[in-house]
């Protein structure tokens, strides 16, 4: 595909995006950019308004209120038919009343694009379903489909490309197989790629750079190493990953770290990795990071250890072991000890000390719910 | 295989599960073949046998032996055929005229109505709304709203669309008229039915891939909804085209617009040329026939009637 390089994504805009429906708000104060080139992946629970943002992008929903602007101009009062976005749609609507080749080339015949049928046959190549041309999309399998909707939405070179939850309807092993190739053809052809899903392991792999959308609301943006590794908000650290979160007022604070008090336990965070630094604050850590001991460890500056506490739940996952942890005045923690051969052998019911390092803790904007009285 | 199903329950056991067609469904069946050889083989082949029947060499009027008279179709051929071309015009155009009408209806109720199901099931209702009197009676008001002395008419007249000494009952267009108001209820229950269902997801899809909306329209909505303007056309096509009773001169007709049924009707009731009434009944069928089955083969819908 060395002619690839001649078309380039666009930069994607969203500016102060409001989407009402009778009844609710889909979207509020939503600010996007998508930089040219980037896999972005919109993530978040259903209902979040990942779709609703996706769609007022290809023009099927008008915004409210705000702008959406591509490479630089307003589209926003442009019609679907009329906008250089292609959609792979989460049914895929491939048209069953045509054959695959021509579902693939109805883009480009609406443009009345030269060589259409040939431009087709290449995209058809290109996601390896040539020999299917002359079928009807019914006759074939999801994952086969699905690569129909993505040849049919690639071979118009849209500036931009939006994904909704293309890869939702299938197995878990065709999934990761499509997951692969579809970040492959992007690589390859350079387009700017939106994709929405609410699987937070795809968004991680897949994307350059994540958002995670809460209640019409994106709550943080970053790469999902920055995003996993700096959890800003209580939503974020439990919808990407899972988080031991520990709520406590303020009692120690210094040039480079915050520490609370939680039930006669110190908790520290670095003071650039917490969001606040006063009163009451939730401070987290990832249970992979965490470990446990039955001795107490020795205490040291850049070690936080809390405990002791009892082992009340043991789950073999098979790389890893997920053990419950209650401490008294604490709460239940969770740790996991990966399983190559060198984690303690504790049974139920053990004492054990739980520690991490000091800088694996992140410090959150706000407090999980139902923490007011803790 | 249906041997088995009086043959006493024993050879029944071993192989019950693997047949399709068992006793019981042959039970269910039976009603219905009875009924169609009834009231349906029965009539269509006396129909038959009537329409190659000669005159009774007594010259008694009404009065026929039965024979091999083929020649009956010939006659009815060469004696009726304005009324054969007319009575396929009538149809072809009450058929289009019903089917641009109850298109963007049925569009409408099926389609932009999803939203509101309480508006969609009240459209409805006011589209079968006219079922509830008989058509003859409906088909009388018309000839009285239409009449020589209406406003509609009058209208007519002041517009120059109508020459002052000619009137609107009695005209092709009075009859196409009627036949349109008559049958638009069949063809947008079809029309609705598959319109209903309609999946919105395509039209999306289609406008996102630079279809303008008549596109969208004419690529996908239309061959989308090809069923159910076929079965729609087929419902309205085939009885209007033995219709007798909007081109009868009793109702919007005149002696210019009879049609093949007008014809049937005066051959069995008035001149008692019942053969004459057969070919023509059995001529009727088999134009249908070839018609409508050169028309779904032209389709390509066969697997969706």
């Amino acid at each position: 595909m060395a002619k690839s390089n001649a078309f380039a994504g666009a930069d994607l805009e969203l500016i102060d995006i409001r989407k009402d429906f009778p009844g609710f708000t889909a979207l509020d104060d939503m600010d996007l950019t998508i930089p040219a080139g980037q896999f972005f992946a919109l993530l978040g629970p259903s209902g979040c308004g990942k779709t609703t943002t996706l769609r007022i992008v290809a023009g099927l929903e008008t915004p409210t209120f705000g702008q959406v602007l591509l490479g630089g101009k307003d589209i926003t009062a442009a019609k679907p038919h009329e906008r250089p976005v292609n959609t792979v749609f989460q049914s895929y609507a491939l048209f069953p009343h045509m054959t695959v080749l021509e579902n693939v080339a109805f883009g480009l015949r609406q443009r009345k694009v030269a060589d259409a049928q040939k431009l087709a046959v290449d995209a058809l190549n290109l996601v390896e379903l040539g020999h299917l041309a002359a079928r009807r999309p019914q006759q074939l399998s999801g994952g086969q489909q699905q690569r129909v909707a993505l040849a049919r939405a690639l071979v118009n070179r849209p500036s931009l490309l939006l994904l909704d939850e293309p890869l939702g309807a299938l197995d878990l092993k065709l999934r990761r197989q499509m997951q692969i190739e579809l970040k492959a053809i992007q690589l390859e052809v350079g387009l700017t790629f939106l994709h929405v899903t609410h699987d937070q392991e795809e968004a991680m792999d897949m994307a350059d750079i994540v958002a995670v959308m809460n209640k019409g609301r994106i709550e943080q943006m970053g790469a999902p190493e920055v995003l996993y590794d700096r959890p800003k908000t209580v939503f974020v650290s439990k919808f990407l990953g899972q988080s031991n979160l520990f709520v406590g007022e303020v009692v120690e604070k210094n040039a480079t770290s915050v520490s609370i008090e939680v039930g006669g336990n110190k908790i520290t965070v670095d003071k650039k990795r917490a969001e606040k630094h006063t009163g009451k604050i939730a401070i987290g850590v990832r249970p992979e990071k965490a470990d446990f001991h039955e001795k107490k460890p020795k205490l040291s500056a850049d070690q936080i250890v809390i405990g002791p506490g009892e082992i009340i739940d043991i789950r073999f996952t098979g790389v890893s072991n997920q053990y419950l942890i209650d401490i008294p005045n604490v709460g239940e923690i969770t740790v996991f000890a990966q399983n190559i051969g060198k984690s303690p052998e504790v049974e139920l019911g053990a004492k054990v000390y739980v520690s991490w390092r000091v800088e694996h803790s992140y410090g959150l904007s706000d407090l999980p719910t139902g923490s007011s009285e803790a | 295989m249906a041997f088995a199903a009086f043959g006493g329950g024993a050879p029944a056991k071993d192989n019950s599960t693997k047949r399709k067609g068992g006793p019981i469904v042959l039970v269910l069946i039976l009603p219905g073949l009875i009924y169609l050889g009834l009231f349906f083989m029965t009539p269509l082949l006396s129909l038959l046998v009537t329409a190659l029947e000669s005159p009774d060499p007594s010259g008694a009027i009404g009065a026929y032996l039965y024979d091999l008279n083929f020649g009956n179709f010939a006659t009815v051929v060469t004696q009726y055929m304005p009324q054969i071309i007319r009575s396929f015009g009538y149809a072809f155009a009450a058929t289009v005229f019903a089917l641009a009408i109850s298109y963007p209806l049925a569009y409408f109720i099926g389609v932009k109505l999803r939203g509101s199901p309480l508006i969609q099931r009240l459209l409805l209702t006011l589209v079968i709304a006219p079922f509830f009197i008989s058509f003859l009676l409906r088909t009388i008001a018309w000839k009285q709203l239409l009449s020589d002395n209406s406003g509609f008419v009058a209208l007519l007249h002041n517009l120059h669309i109508l020459a002052p000494t000619s009137y609107f009952i009695g005209t092709d267009a009075a009859v196409i008229f009627g036949l349109t108001y008559n049958f638009i209820p069949f063809m947008t229950l079809p029309l609705f039915t598959n319109l209903e269902r309609l999946d919105i997801r395509f039209l999306e899809a289609a406008s996102d891939l630079y279809a303008n909306p008549r596109k969208v329209f004419r690529k996908i909505t239309l061959p989308l909804s090809m069923p159910g303007i076929i079965s729609g056309t087929l419902l309205t096509f085939i009885p209007i085209a033995g219709d007798y009773v909007n081109a009868s001169r009793d109702f919007l007709g005149s002696s210019k617009t009879s049609m093949i049924g007008t014809m049937v009707e005066a051959d069995f009731l008035q001149n008692w040329n019942y053969p004459s009434a057969s070919a023509l009944s059995v001529l009727l069928m088999a134009l249908i026939l070839i018609m409508v089955t050169f028309y779904v083969r032209r389709s390509g819908t066969e697997d969706l009637l």
